[in-house]
């Protein structure tokens, strides 16, 4: 009897432990290909991409009769994913979205289709008509484009205009990151319980990186010289960060060494902060009554500067073929159909024109009705992504191309590993200079590899 | 003619059975064999395989540069300050983990081991904890109660000091000021179930004429408690905690959803290192050599966990 009973509870907590690794191991889906017109898309999940998802097959398959296998994952595990299945030539999918970060470092390795051929051949996709620094950053170093751009974006700062107008400020154009700083002091607290700026403290190198890098470069730092020397514990590197660190900490959002993009949307939208420097696609759902408190009542200004002209990022995702695929004519149909200007339309027609997946084209800022739709920031964000100069972002020439990271493999670990300490010093547990001074033999053994 | 034969007749048996009785277990054995092979190609073969990429040099983004390197991976698992300090971390988390919710187990399992009226409710609401995936029970603690701006904890705060006249409480990050304490609470919750179970079926097996006896002779509650139930139930501790100790050493979702290891590294554990070097650095050399280094201190953890358990069936089958 007892005996039984002992037995009933290892078995309880056996099937208790199994059903917790279960749990735990949950996770890869893939999607099957399926007849002779078939292609697999994996992609990551932002809304742009789940409206294409919707889209294609009453458009796209009903004109060209391919069949499109969506595969939608969060970015992150969308990176590990296509990396795993580029890298080992596993050949699973025909397009994969992936950023302006990854098309040089993997048209180096030879995992890229290049695309200009392609995109040569179709007149009606207008390739001069895509933004210039969309296109540098999605070439290789042949000067051919290796992957097509879906939707870009810049860096701005947006903020609430009625808390400004209370407190009678008028937030420059063009402002400075002190002019930004000194507002910060005089809006925080302007209502029960808000703070005065939102800026990235979440670690991660596409993260608290992204922001930072973009106020190193203005602030005349650099992560390595062109000859690859580190740069991270330089003076300039370290005051930019001190600046960033100390902003944070003093008028910043609650939570902030946890706050990442969709932390600062949420504290923006519901009036937790007066300000926010973040993707200009953050736009689009600020001005969306349905989500946001302010929509409406957002300022726009560019991207805040110290030395530099101007110091917005640069980022796109955009659609790229590995070379393993086994139908390119198909998946180079599909790439060619999502970043044409018929798309736009449709997505405008279809769902409506504040969705359009914008900043790769000139001409859909020509277009009236998303001029209507965009009109309080379509403007500022083309001239942001126009102004945004990959090659040159800062006041000293780079060894790779890129604003908001380094083009190399390293840097995904440089990156993570040196945001994860200056968000502990926005957390209170470290110091910027002692974070700077590790990451700084970190990134000198990055530089060995290429010196 | 009979007595001669007698002797080998009798000689044989104590050999024969064996082939026999051999034979017969082969033939018992075939048809778990398939399971047999099947367990041996899912569970080893990967293991092989790492032990073998644990000695390369192998950066997926680097394609043509991988290459035997020995020992050398091992020898960075060792000395590589990050992967001490998430070792330490390991140890501080599910030391701290196990410990808190054995002892919360332990007195909650006392308390529904009395009766009282909707025991069974609250054994099931008490349970509850352990049913939620991990991943969801961190991110019901991120959001729902460490958040600084709407979270429960700061919302119970600012009642509290509006009750006393105050406008507002203080708005604590406690994700960013407390890591590990969050982490930790965080486990706790869904671990103390988990022991509460094993002690409790271990109160019930009790043998009740003891307790009898002891209140017979005057024994106060705490005298009993501490000669007589905490004696018994010493095995069931035991289990409990060398079963929650392999399973809080393996915590990947805690960590990843609600401090992401940080500030810094300060809530990096091993899993969650050995992800970093596997999906940040892409080097999977050194990822497989801190894996296999964590797979033979597990094995340790397991063995002990074994031979309790082991030593329990062999109390209860002499008893």
């Amino acid at each position: 009897m007892r005996t039984r009973r002992m037995i009933h509870v290892l078995a309880a907590a056996a099937a208790a432990s199994s059903l917790l690794v279960a749990c735990s191991g949950a996770g890869g889906s893939s999607s099957s290909g399926g007849g002779g017109k078939s292609i697999n898309v994996l992609m990551v999940g932002n809304p742009q991409m789940e409206d294409i998802a919707k889209l294609t097959k009453d458009t796209f398959t009903k004109d060209t009769g391919i069949k499109v296998n969506f595969t939608v994952l969060p970015e992150n595990e969308l990176r590990d994913k296509v990396t795993q299945d580029v890298a080992t030539q596993a050949g699973q999918y025909d397009v994969a979205t992936i950023g302006a970060y990854e098309v040089p470092i993997w048209e180096k390795n030879g995992w890229l289709h290049e695309l200009s051929s392609y995109a040569d051949k179709d007149t009606a996709f207008d390739k001069a008509d895509l933004l210039k620094p969309m296109v540098t950053s999605l070439s290789g170093s042949d000067g051919k484009l290796y992957a097509l751009p879906f939707y870009g974006e810049s860096s701005f700062l947006m903020y609430n205009k009625d808390v400004m107008e209370a407190k009678g400020i008028k937030v420059p154009e063009r402002p400075t990151w002190q002019q930004i700083a000194d507002i910060a002091a005089k809006v925080d607290g302007a209502e029960p319980g808000m703070r005065g700026i939102c800026l990235r403290g979440l670690a991660g190198w596409g993260e608290l990186g992204a922001s930072l890098t973009t106020v190193v470069n203005t602030y005349g730092g650099t992560w390595f010289t062109k000859d690859w020397k580190a740069q991270v514990n330089s003076p300039e590197f370290k005051k930019a960060a001190n600046f960033y660190v100390d902003l944070v900490r003093g008028h910043g959002e609650a939570g902030a060494a946890q706050a990442g993009f969709t932390e600062c949307l949420n504290a923006m939208s519901q009036k937790k902060v007066a300000m926010w420097y973040d993707a200009t696609s953050a736009a689009g759902s600020l001005e969306d009554p349905k989500s946001s408190k302010i929509a409406g009542r957002v300022g726009y200004a560019y991207a805040p500067t110290t030395e530099t002209k101007s110091s917005g990022w640069l980022w796109s995702w955009a659609w790229a073929m590995p070379k393993t695929t086994k139908n390119a004519d198909a998946a180079s149909k599909f790439m060619l159909w999502a970043s044409s200007k018929e798309y736009e339309k449709t997505v405008g027609e279809k769902l409506g024109w504040s969705r359009v997946p914008a900043g790769k084209r000139a001409s859909t800022y020509e277009l009236p009705e998303y001029q209507k739709a965009a009109a309080s920031f379509g403007d500022i964000t083309l001239k942001s992504i126009e102004q945004a100069d990959p090659a040159n972002p800062g006041l000293q020439p780079r060894p790779t191309v890129g604003v908001q990271y380094v083009a190399i493999p390293e840097f995904q670990d440089l990156g993570t590993k040196v945001t994860q300490e200056i968000s502990a010093a926005i957390a209170g547990k470290t110091s910027v200079d002692k974070a700077l001074d590790d990451g700084q033999k970190l990134a000198e053994e990055v530089a060995k590899n290429y010196q | 003619m009979t007595t001669l034969t007698a002797p080998p007749k009798t000689a044989p048996p104590p050999s024969r059975p064996r082939p026999s009785a051999g034979a017969g277990k082969w033939k018992r054995r075939i048809p778990l064999l398939p399971a047999l092979i099947f367990t041996i190609v899912v569970t080893q073969l990967p293991f092989v395989a790492t032990l073998v990429i644990s000695t390369l040099q192998w950066n997926v983004l680097k394609p043509g540069e991988r290459h035997f390197v020995g020992l050398s991976n091992f020898k960075f698992v060792f000395t590589d300050e990050r992967l001490r300090t998430a070792v330490l971390n390991t140890v501080v988390l599910t030391a701290s983990v196990v410990l808190i919710s054995v002892l919360l187990g332990l007195g909650l399992a006392m308390l529904l081991d009395r009766r009282f009226v909707g025991r069974g409710l609250a054994r099931t609401l008490l349970i509850a904890p352990f049913l939620v995936m991990p991943v969801a029970a961190a991110l019901l603690w991120k959001h729902a109660i460490y958040n600084p701006d709407y979270g429960l904890l700061n919302g119970t705060l600012n009642a509290v000091y509006r009750l006393f006249g105050a406008e507002n409480g203080p708005t604590i990050d406690w994700v960013s000021s407390y890591p590990m304490p969050a982490v930790v609470l965080s486990l706790v919750w869904q671990w103390t179930p988990f022991m509460m179970l094993i002690i409790l079926a271990g109160l019930q097996a009790q043998p009740g004429d003891v307790l009898e006896a002891a209140r017979v002779d005057g024994a106060s509650a705490m005298a009993t408690f501490r000669f007589i139930t905490l004696p018994h139930l010493r095995q069931y501790l035991e289990l409990g905690i060398l079963l929650g100790t392999i399973y809080v050493v393996q915590t990947f979702d805690a960590v990843y959803t609600i401090t992401q290891g940080g500030p810094g590294s300060r809530t990096t554990n091993l899993p969650y290192e050995i992800y970093l070097t596997m999906f940040r650095k892409y080097e999977y050399g050194q990822a497989a050599a801190a894996g296999v280094v964590v797979v033979l201190g597990s094995i340790v953890i397991a063995t002990f966990a074994l031979r309790t358990i082991a030593s329990l069936f062999r109390e209860e089958v002499s008893r």
